[in-house]
């Protein structure tokens, strides 16, 4: 960390940039929020990167764009996916960035230590793969890699995409099959989809987070927020909305979504919510040939792509 | 003071629920919110803080006030009904039970309404005192005891029973449909139990959050202060915070179109929202700098200005552990005091 904060302070220093985008230290160990900082006593005082420093930063240079000057921005390795695949989209500007690769060996899941049955968390620190966490109940451990983000343990590799230099080591965390929860699903009856969903779905309480931090939803202002729109975006006025908000969301990020995971990381009830992408991404690998959104910067995205080897529509009714 | 084996409790659930409504907390997946009681739910009492707060019993995401029909080009109106039957609910914790308060403040004011006034009038709250408080916790604060919720009856989970102790008449009346499961019981399980209570709540890391200079007065103070620049820019601009927070108010009315007619409903409105108060001539917050400093002005400063002192926080912490961005009401109020970054 501290290597980070020294490269920062030097290019802000020698004018390189007039700002750094990275994660400032909460107020407990475990809530890290993401700030700008543009003086080197903000960096030393507040910056901070470790194992809570889940969130990507893609998205806010879509904004920082629009500023004057450079902005230092921070990405982890799956983060550069989304700017990779933002850049693809000319929502944010190569030229307003200066990216620092950082080190990642995969980003922890408070919500997962809680629901470990861990009460009254006040302190969480790194001892090799354990956790040691103190609670105001008695202090207790947890493997680091149990309690990692779903999107770890899915991993896309330790290799950053797009950077201008990096700091930092990192690790391939993947231990489970990227479509095993997807392949689990589509052995299902249609009932039981159904059901499945619903379930699911029922919980939304349409907060919007899961929109409003995906890298791929970047309209300027989205259908769901138009009053001219008969849907509101606030409340779920009977059961085909609730499904019909996700379903859409999913249909326009198809062939965008990265799979960085971040819908299903801020959803407050805890609805699986990368599962309708990644079966998209599954589909997409099927017809069209293994795809990785935002792997090349310059790639075309098979579904803007039209080839003679596309497969026809009817490949609806040959599935089932 | 009388009690229950908690073995039990799927009776008192079931006798409770024969002649009322029951809204438990139940499990869903790893969530935990209020739901109507059935015999396949999984009631939860061991979650601290269900997701959403219990509100929603009172006042729903979203409700229908009436619905238009225009049959051959003859209008009719339909009243949504009020609520005329009891309900009860079972296990809401000292700091939701205060954020009613909260809203009894804006609906039971003049003009009263009419939908939140009914189902006052028939909600019956078992408040169940916080068997262990959590780091995000900081009702104490707002002067709230998480060992004594001010509810229609208190109820304390230890170890095999839960102690149930009337404090209104209506807690009462319940008290006596149900004395057939409930038996007799002396104070002291309940009084250590609130010392225990009570000695956590001390320990917790918010405890001792200061208040300081957050009031009805401090209007322009705070309002103009560049604090807001800095603090709003991680903001996602979701409604999280606001649909998770007991106390959270505004709301939008709304019309759905049903083919031949028309649905006009109530939703929950949220100040993070690009079309919060948007009006015929536009909206009066264009940044969402300003929609996030109206959040925190809202609870802390326009709300006590307009309720002889009271905030509109209770300090249930559900906006600090939610958040996606760990923004929250405890980071604002510290901020402040520190006078913004070095």
């Amino acid at each position: 960390m501290q290597k980070i904060v020294e490269r920062a302070k030097e290019l802000l220093a020698d004018g390189t940039v007039n700002r750094v985008l990275g994660w400032k230290k909460g107020d407990m160990c475990f809530n890290p929020e993401p700030a700008f900082f543009e003086t080197a006593e903000d960096l030393d005082e507040n910056f901070v990167y470790g194992g809570f420093c889940g969130a990507n930063l893609s998205k806010y240079m879509i904004d920082a764009s629009k500023l004057e000057g450079k902005t230092l921005v921070l990405l982890k390795p799956c983060d550069t996916y989304s700017f990779n695949q933002l850049i693809n989209e000319h929502r944010v500007d190569r030229e307003k960035a200066y990216i620092i690769g950082v080190g990642c060996k995969g980003k922890l899941n408070i919500e997962t230590i809680k629901q470990s049955g861990v009460k009254g968390i006040l302190n969480i620190t790194e001892n090799g793969d354990m956790l040691n966490i103190e609670t105001l109940y008695g202090n207790t451990e947890m493997k680091y890699s149990d309690a990692l983000l779903e999107r770890c343990h899915v991993c896309k590799g330790k290799e950053h995409k797009i950077y201008d230099e990096l700091i930092g080591e990192s690790q391939d965390t993947s231990d489970r099959e990227r479509f095993a929860e997807v392949e689990k699903i589509e052995k299902m009856s249609p009932e039981e989809k159904f059901a499945f969903f619903q379930k699911e779905l029922s919980k939304c309480i349409r907060c919007n987070a899961c929109r409003n931090v995906c890298p791929a939803c970047s309209c300027r202002k989205c259908v769901f927020d138009s009053t001219k729109f008969d849907s509101s975006q606030k409340a779920n006025t009977d059961s085909f909305e609730e499904k019909m908000f996700h379903i859409i969301r999913a249909f326009h990020v198809a062939g965008r979504c990265t799979d960085c995971g971040e819908c299903s990381r801020v959803c407050p009830q805890g609805i699986p919510l990368h599962l309708f992408n990644r079966k998209f991404i599954k589909d997409i690998n099927e017809f069209y040939g293994e795809y990785q959104a935002g792997a090349d910067v310059d790639a075309k995205g098979p579904l803007t792509e039209y080839t003679f080897g596309d497969c026809e529509p009817s490949i609806v009714k040959e599935r089932g | 003071m009388k009690k229950i084996a908690k073995s039990n409790l799927s009776a008192l659930f079931a006798k409770i629920n024969e002649t009322k409504d029951l809204y438990v907390p139940v499990k869903n997946g790893e969530q935990v919110n209020f739901a109507a009681y059935s015999e396949e739910a999984e009631v939860d009492l061991t979650a601290l803080k269900t997701v959403k707060s219990p509100k929603d019993a009172f006042f729903p995401q979203s409700e229908n006030l009436y619905t238009c029909f225009n049959e051959q080009g003859k209008i009719s109106i339909t009243p949504e009904e009020l609520q005329d039957k009891d309900f009860v609910v079972f296990g809401m914790k000292a700091c939701d039970i205060k954020g009613i308060e909260v809203l009894d403040k804006v609906f039971l004011s003049e003009p009263v309404d009419s939908f939140y006034a009914a189902r006052r009038q028939h909600g019956i709250i078992v408040g169940l005192a916080c068997d262990k408080p959590e780091e995000s916790c900081f009702c104490t604060v707002f002067g709230i005891n998480p060992a004594e919720p001010t509810a229609d009856v208190a109820v304390y989970d230890d170890e095999d029973f839960l102690y149930w102790n009337a404090l209104t008449e209506k807690g009462n009346a319940l008290t006596e449909t149900l004395c057939d499961l409930l038996e007799d019981a002396d104070n002291t399980a309940v009084e250590n139990k609130k010392k225990e209570i009570t000695a956590i709540a001390e320990k917790l890391p918010y405890a001792n959050l200061s208040l300081e200079g957050w009031n009805g007065d401090a209007l322009t103070e705070k309002f103009d202060s560049p604090i807001w620049e800095e603090l709003y820019k991680p903001c996602l601009a979701c409604g999280t915070c606001t649909f998770s927070c007991p106390t959270c108010q505004c709301y939008d009315i709304k019309d759905y179109n049903t083919g031949n007619g028309i649905k006009r409903y109530r939703c929950w409105d949220s100040c993070m929202y690009s079309d919060f108060t948007m009006m015929a001539h536009g909206n009066n917050r264009t940044s969402q700098m300003q929609r996030f400093r109206q959040r925190f002005m809202h609870k802390l400063v326009y709300f006590p200005a307009n309720n002889d002192g009271m905030y509109s926080c209770v300090g249930c912490g559900r906006c600090v552990d939610k958040c996606p961005q760990n923004l929250n009401i405890v980071k604002v109020i510290k901020a402040f005091e520190k006078g913004g970054k070095a």
